[in-house]
This record gives C-alpha cells, sequence and structure tokens, in this order.
C-alpha cells in the first residue's frame, strides 16, 4: 500500500546511475538477466567439452593443450581437468544461471510492476545483491586460473574429498577455496535479493492487488524468495564449516584416521562427512525448487494468455505451490539414500519425497486443462510453456524410480540420476527462461523478437534436448557410473558407447541452434519491429504500460486492481480479456 | 499444429526402447535382485502410462482447440475433477513406496544371517581390496601406521597378532554361490561406493564409519562381475574398478586353501 522510501523522484542521469550502479529493478533484473546468459554460454561450452571427451578420451586437439598446458599436455585432456570442466559445469549453472535469471532476472524486472508497486521495497539493496552476484561470478570463474586449477569434487562437493585440501588431488587446493569463497559470497547476495522480494510482496502490492488475485509468477517468485532465505543461510554455515575445516584445522566433516596419498593425517579427528552431506541437501533440495518454481509460473501465464482461458484452478496452484515449498525442506534426505543415512529415516524421506509429486501432478493436470477447451495462439512464447509441460512431465516421472530407496539402490550415482536432473533443471527449467524472454521482451525493450527465427529455434531445441537427455535413462539401467571421465575400464560400458556418441553430437547440434536464439535476441535489440504496449493481449499490470515501461513504471499512477489475473474469453464481453486494472463490472463465474 | 505430432513420436520412441529393453540391466543373481526387478517393472508400467497418456493428451489439446475462430471456454476449473487426480495420484505414488519397503527392509532394516561370511573390503584412491579372516574365523589386529600397499599389506595387518596370520588379503572379492556374504565395507581416505549390478545393490562406503551389506546369491549365478566405484572419489574414480567373482562352493574352498599356503 504504501510507497518505498527509498525510491527516486527522478529519473536517473549519467551512464554509471542509469546502466552500472542502477536503483531501478528493471535495469537490475536486465543486469541479472545478462549475467545469466554470459553464464550459461561458460556452463554450456563446458558440457561440450565434457561431452567430447567421453566419446574421445584419447584424442589430442591441439588447442586443448594450448588453454591447459599441463592438465591437457599433449592435447589429451586429463581426468582431473574433466572432474574440474564438470563441477565447474554443475556449479555455474545451477547458482549463475538456474538461481539467478528466473528469480532475480525476470522477478526483479516483473515482480514489482505485477503487483503495481514502483520499485522493490530496499533499492540500494537491490543494486547490492547483483553486484554481489557479479563478485561472487568473478571469484568462481578465478578458480580455473590458481595453481591447480578449478575443483574436482562436483558441484556437491562431499568431504573429505572437498575438506581434506591439495593432498586429494588437483584442483583441491586454492580452487576449492575460491569455489567455497564464491559460494558464499553468492549466498550473501542471495539473501539480499530474498528479504528484497518477500518485503515488496508483502507490502508493495497496489490497492485491490489481494494476494489471490496475484498472477502465478508473483506466488512462484515469493515461495522461490522464502526457499532461498531458509535455504542459502545453511549453504553459508556449511560453506563456512568446509573452509574452516581446510584452514585452520578443525574437524566438522573430518573423521580420524584417515590416510590419504599415504600419508596419515594427523589433526583431525570426530568429524562426519555425512554431516556435510545434511546441511547441504538440507540447502540442495530447497535449492532445485528455487530453480524450477518460477519457471512454472511463467508456464501458468503464458498457457493462460496464449489459451484465452483463465488458470484452470487458480486456487490448487497456489496451493500446490505453497505444498512444494513447505514439503521442499523435509525430503533432502532422498539424495542421501545410499549415503550411509539411517535406513528407517530413508523411509520418511521417501514417503514425504512421494507426497511431494502430488503438488507436481495437480500443476501438469491443471496446465493440461488450463489448454482444454481453449483457443491456442502458437506463439514462440507459448511453443516453450507446451515444450516446457512435456518436458516437465518427462523429468518429473524419473523421480517417482528415484525417490524410492529400493530402486535407488541401483539407480544412485548412474546416469538414471543425471537424465531426471538435467530433463527437470537442464531443460524445463531453461524453456521457462526462453518462454519469459519470447514473452517478456517486447516490454522490457520495446520491440519484437523475430517469431520465424524463434519457432526454428524452438523446435530444434525441442527435439535436441529430448535427443540428448532421454537415452541417459537408458544408461542408467546399463548401470552406467556417474562422474567418470572415460568409460574404457568397465567392460561392460563398451556396449553403450554408441549411445554416448549419439548424446555427444546432438549436443553439438543444439548447441549450435543456439546462436539462433543469440542472434535473435541481440539483432531485435535494435532492428525488431516496436512493440505496442500489449502486443499479447494479456490481463496482467506490465502490459497497461508503455514498452519500454518509464522509470517509475506507473509514470506516478498508482494503480487499482479490480479482478484477477486471468480473465479470458469472459461471456458476454466483447474482448477476449479483461486487464486486472479494468474497472468495468462484469458479471463472471465464481 | 506440428508440435503434436513430435511430442507422440517422442513419447511413442521412448516407450519402444522401454519395451524392446535396447539397453537394459543384466540378470539378477540373488532373490533379492528379483524382487528388484519386480518392483521396478511395477514402477514402470505406472509411469509408463503417466508419462504416455500425459503425452497423448497434452498432443490432443494442442489440436483439438488450435486457434479456429470460435471462443475459448471461459472456466476457472473443477474442483471435484481436482479432488479426484489429486487422490488418485496421492494412491499411486504412496503405494509404489511402500510397496518397495520389503525390499529395502531386506537389505537394510534386516541383519545379516549369523553364518553369513565375513568379508572386509577397504576401498582408498583408487584400489579396492577385500580381508577374509581364514580358518581361525578371526580378522587380525590392523594399524594404519602398518599399511604398506606395495609390500602387499593394504589393511596393515599387525603380523604380531596370530589371528592375523591366516587372514587372506585379495584385490578382487570372491564368494560361494548360494552362501549369505556379509560385507564390512571401510574407506582409508574418501567417500568410495561398492556396487554391483547383477546384486542389484550399491552402498557409500565413508571414512570413519564402518558399514555392513549383506547378500547372498542364488546356486548356479557363478561367473565375474564387475564393480565400478560408485561414488566421485578424485581423478581415478573412472578407474577404480575391481571384479566380484561368484564359484561353485567347491572351488571357493580351493581357492581360499590355494591362498593360504602363499
Amino acid at each position: 500500500m504504501s510507497s518505498p522510501h527509498a525510491h527516486q523522484a527522478h529519473a536517473p542521469q549519467g551512464f554509471i546511475r542509469k546502466y552500472v550502479f542502477s536503483l531501478d529493478h528493471k535495469v537490475i533484473g536486465i543486469q541479472y538477466y545478462f549475467l545469466g546468459l554470459f553464464s550459461v554460454l561458460i556452463g554450456m561450452s563446458l558440457s561440450l567439452l565434457m561431452r567430447y571427451h567421453m566419446v574421445n578420451p584419447n584424442v589430442s586437439v591441439g588447442w586443448f593443450g594450448k588453454l591447459w598446458p599441463t592438465a591437457a599436455a599433449g592435447g589429451i585432456m586429463t581426468p582431473e581437468l574433466y572432474l574440474s570442466l564438470m563441477t565447474m559445469h554443475g556449479t555455474i549453472m545451477v547458482f549463475f544461471v538456474l538461481t539467478t535469471v528466473p528469480q532475480s532476472g525476470f522477478g526483479n524486472y516483473f515482480l514489482p510492476i505485477q503487483i503495481g508497486a514502483e520499485d522493490m521495497a530496499f533499492p540500494v539493496l537491490n543494486m547490492m545483491s547483483f553486484w554481489t552476484t557479479f563478485l561472487a561470478l568473478v571469484v568462481m570463474v578465478s578458480a580455473f586460473f590458481v595453481q591447480g586449477g578449478a575443483p574436482l569434487a562436483g558441484w556437491t562437493a562431499y568431504p573429505p574429498l572437498s575438506a581434506a585440501g591439495r593432498i586429494t588431488g588437483p584442483g583441491e587446493g586454492m580452487g576449492q577455496n575460491l569455489w567455497i569463497i564464491s559460494i558464499a559470497i553468492f549466498c550473501g547476495a542471495s539473501l539480499m535479493g530474498a528479504i528484497n522480494f518477500i518485503a515488496t510482496l508483502v507490502d508493495l502490492r497496489c490497492k485491490g492487488m489481494t494476494l489471490m488475485r496475484m498472477p502465478l509468477t508473483c506466488w512462484t517468485w515469493l515461495v522461490t524468495a522464502i526457499l532461498g532465505l531458509l535455504g542459502f543461510a545453511v549453504l553459508l554455515a556449511a560453506g563456512v564449516l568446509l573452509i574452516l575445516d581446510r584452514t585452520v584445522g578443525t574437524s566438522f566433516f573430518l573423521p580420524a584416521g584417515l590416510m590419504i596419498n599415504d600419508k596419515i593425517i594427523t589433526g583431525h579427528s570426530g568429524g562426519s562427512p555425512l554431516l556435510w552431506q545434511h546441511l547441504f541437501w538440507f540447502f540442495g533440495h530447497p535449492e532445485v525448487y528455487i530453480a524450477i518454481l518460477p519457471g512454472m509460473g511463467v508456464a501458468s501465464q503464458l498457457l493462460s494468455t496464449f489459451s484465452r482461458k483463465p488458470v484452470y484452478g487458480y486456487k490448487a496452484m497456489v496451493y500446490a505451490i505453497l505444498s512444494i515449498g513447505f514439503l521442499g525442506f523435509l525430503v533432502w534426505g532422498h539424495h542421501m539414500f545410499m549415503s550411509g543415512l539411517n535406513p528407517y529415516s530413508a523411509m520418511a524421506f521417501a514417503t514425504l519425497t512421494m507426497c511431494i509429486g502430488v503438488p507436481s501432478a495437480i500443476k501438469t493436470f491443471n496446465w493440461l486443462g488450463t489448454l482444454w477447451g481453449g483457443k491456442i495462439h502458437f506463439t514462440t512464447a507459448m511453443l516453450f510453456a507446451l515444450g516446457f509441460v512435456s518436458l516437465f512431465v518427462t523429468g518429473g516421472v524419473s523421480g517417482i524410480f528415484l525417490g524410492q530407496p529400493a530402486l535407488d539402490l541401483y539407480f544412485h550415482d548412474t546416469y538414471f540420476v543425471v537424465g531426471h536432473f538435467h530433463m527437470i533443471m537442464g531443460v524445463a527449467a531453461i524453456f521457462g527462461m526462453f518462454g519469459g524472454t519470447y514473452f517478456w521482451f517486447p516490454k522490457m525493450f520495446g520491440r519484437m523478437m523475430n517469431e520465424t527465427i524463434g519457432k526454428i529455434h524452438f523446435y530444434a531445441t525441442f527435439i535436441g534436448v529430448y535427443a540428448i537427455f532421454t537415452p541417459m535413462h537408458m544408461l542408467g539401467i546399463v548401470g552406467n557410473p556417474r562422474r567418470y571421465a572415460d568409460f574404457t575400464n568397465v567392460e561392460y560400458l563398451s556396449g553403450v558407447m554408441n549411445v554416448h556418441q549419439f548424446m555427444s553430437y546432438a549436443a553439438y547440434l543444439t548447441a549450435a541452434v543456439q546462436v539462433l536464439f543469440l542472434f535473435n535476441l541481440f539483432w531485435s535489440l535494435k532492428k525488431g519491429k516496436p512493440a505496442t504496449e500489449n502486443p499479447w493481449n494479456c490481463t496482467t499490470l506490465e502490459w497497461g504500460i508503455p514498452s519500454p515501461p518509464p522509470f517509475d513504471n506507473f509514470a506516478g499512477v498508482h494503480p487499482v486492481v479490480y479482478r484477477g489475473a486471468y480473465e479470458y474469453s469472459l461471456p458476454g464481453v466483447k474482448e477476449d480479456y479483461v486487464m486486472q486494472t479494468d474497472p468495468t463490472p462484469v458479471r463472471t463465474e465464481a | 499444429m506440428l508440435l503434436a505430432p513430435i511430442i507422440w513420436a517422442l513419447a511413442v520412441a521412448i516407450v519402444y526402447f522401454f519395451v524392446a529393453k535396447t539397453w537394459w540391466f543384466p540378470p539378477p543373481i540373488s532373490q533379492h535382485g528379483m524382487a528388484y526387478d519386480a518392483q521396478f517393472n511395477r514402477t514402470l508400467v505406472v509411469v509408463g502410462v503417466i508419462f504416455f497418456l500425459a503425452q497423448v493428451v497434452l498432443g490432443y489439446a494442442i489440436v483439438k482447440f488450435r486457434n479456429d475462430g470460435r471462443r475459448a471456454t471461459y472456466s476457472h476449473g473443477n474442483n471435484k475433477m481436482e479432488s479426484l487426480w489429486t487422490s488418485a495420484t496421492a494412491l499411486l505414488f504412496l503405494s509404489l513406496v511402500l510397496m518397495g519397503t520389503k525390499i529395502w527392509a531386506g537389505v537394510h532394516f534386516d541383519e545379516a544371517p549369523p553364518d553369513a561370511i565375513p568379508i572386509e573390503v577397504l576401498s582408498k584412491q583408487f584400489a579396492w581390496n577385500f580381508r577374509y579372516p581364514g580358518p581361525d574365523g578371526i580378522f587380525g589386529h590392523t594399524d594404519l601406521h602398518l599399511v604398506n600397499d606395495a609390500a602387499g599389506n593394504p589393511f596393515g595387518i599387525d603380523d604380531k597378532d596370530p589371528a592375523g596370520k591366516d587372514d587372506i588379503v585379495s584385490a578382487s572379492l570372491k564368494i560361494p554361490a548360494g552362501k549369505p556374504i556379509k560385507l564390512i565395507l571401510h574407506s582409508r581416505d574418501v567417500i568410495h561406493n561398492f556396487f554391483v549390478r547383477e546384486l542389484r545393490m550399491k552402498q557409500d562406503i565413508v571414512p570413519g564409519m564402518e558399514i555392513p551389506l549383506h547378500f547372498d546369491t542364488e546356486p548356479g549365478t557363478v561367473g565375474i562381475y564387475e564393480v565400478p566405484c560408485s561414488e566421485l572419489c578424485g581423478l581415478g574414480h573412472f578407474q577404480m574398478r575391481t571384479t566380484m567373482q561368484v564359484m561353485s562352493p567347491a572351488d571357493f574352498e580351493k581357492w581360499k586353501q590355494d591362498q593360504a599356503q602363499k
């Protein structure tokens, strides 16, 4: 109801104030978006290097040797280099892409506008959260350039491998320290963002914008922020404990009696490697919901808008989002079924994990229900939303195998798990971001993206990601272990090298296709057709202001909301949509 | 719309590979393994039906409700349908996990039978070693300071302890078919994982913990089965592999005697 106190009365002047150290949530959202875009290009390149090496482990590639004279001497990637690329791939993708773009990118830009606010509650904190994230990325990337290179313990950094220091492997010296420091800085940035989002949503909704009239995107940004607030605090604590074990001789995670590389480790005792896993996954599971919830919100928004139909079961969708958020804190043990965890607690975690499948199923049914009886417009944004539903089903159902400890006895640490989480995070979530991009680009930049190029991008990517990630489930059934630099030492894997080869080719092709997206994005920034205020005839508040919006969003006017977010195709109304801010009384169904 | 046939084609192709079992599990060699496969198949049927139906319905909706001029149906949903499919899903998912409990219990709630053959497993960067107690049935005392891989003493067996003199150390696991086995898993350095596909089980090996894992094999499952480390343990993780050789009980006795002679 009240205006934020720290927002500016006048538009900022000067390049630095406007585009660098901006307090404007819209600029900050775009900064996050491009940070995420830069990060995904790095993350994707790392994965291509990995996929190349897996199928060509002994082939010398000239420029590998130039880039990494020690770690790829003679142009052949060493296993430690492979593992460090893998570690950084996971870390950069999960933190700097999946945790930034959907929430801090789109959320920052559109949350205030969708609830009728002029800016976030704390614009200075907002600016600090971006630059802190930027600093975290710089520190993370610097791990590549230090002695020993980037760490090799995976994005999960299990001790003792990650805790005992350089002695456990190359990259486990300074590289691992920088990784921990980067993550800790990132935690700080996330906490700043989470506080801002929650305060904004609680306090700055305009008149008439009750919680149950908010677009579903806002609900997902709210719950994601709560998950971030509680989860990142624990990760920060875990990181502090880990770096203490590594540098000052504490023993949170290190037991006595270790012998590494023929050297008996003294000076540590009483620690538990399992403690790290508990702390990490207590954060790690909410983290994956942080990665997917905003994408679900975008999917609901797009499916409704482009079917010209209200979201099917809005209230159920809200309860599903809240349940996923709440239950998300209770299932972390399913990442630890094989860890030596108490087997009775495994059953408790398994039951809760099956429960969390229920709200996800509700959302899927309701997306299908939204389409049913609709009038579907196949814009590129809509195609990505439809693709999201297909991919979410495929990725989600493999969770029904993994959530059972009895079946995880085989599938843990196989490619079945890799296929599962890539489908959900690496694809469905990414499709949410693509959909959001094609949908909101006109509003953010005042120009339309090219629909033809967009559609080619969609179809090629959709088929491509299925080709890359579905075979991983078959590999899991064969028993293909994870995190192997190459497969030449396991006889039973000789029969699946053709599958790996297929996946690698699919990866190169799908990556190449993304050039279309990049071209479309950057070309349209300058040369796209000028966009109108509401090119999609969408009902939510951002479509009632100019494209791009003025610095204070509503040009000094305080919007008033009269109805829910998805009033499409009302009987008796000529237009097939009614804006949330439209005061005209309309007889509607309950 | 083009998207519908693509979704349907993908769904059909995926179901095909699961039905044709083009890339599949190796045959199980234990009762537990057979029970595992039954639970997997149950889950596969449920998941397969959900997956296929969802993709078909999605494709159907794309075709049937594409923009053809008519107006969309204004509806906020149907609470009865919501309750129906929510309860059905919950029932289905919870039943599946409960059905699997017996399998999980057999591995982790139940103790190894008293006549199980105890075998110590030592995992380290990047090799496996196994120790048998020998005819006296007692594992000899070990000391970390006595560990000497090069001299063939990876366990650090104390030669002052008479119980250790008949201990058998081997780089690969050898067991008799049809008898219960109890592995006692140790790690010297970082987390590793013992995995045998045909047994349908694996277990993380955590330094500082002594973790038991028991199983038995069916008689007649003689063969050599691979044991690839299944938890990231460093740069040699992909090379950390050994074998589990299942022998006839007679051959196993002969092997033990041969080892004792050494």
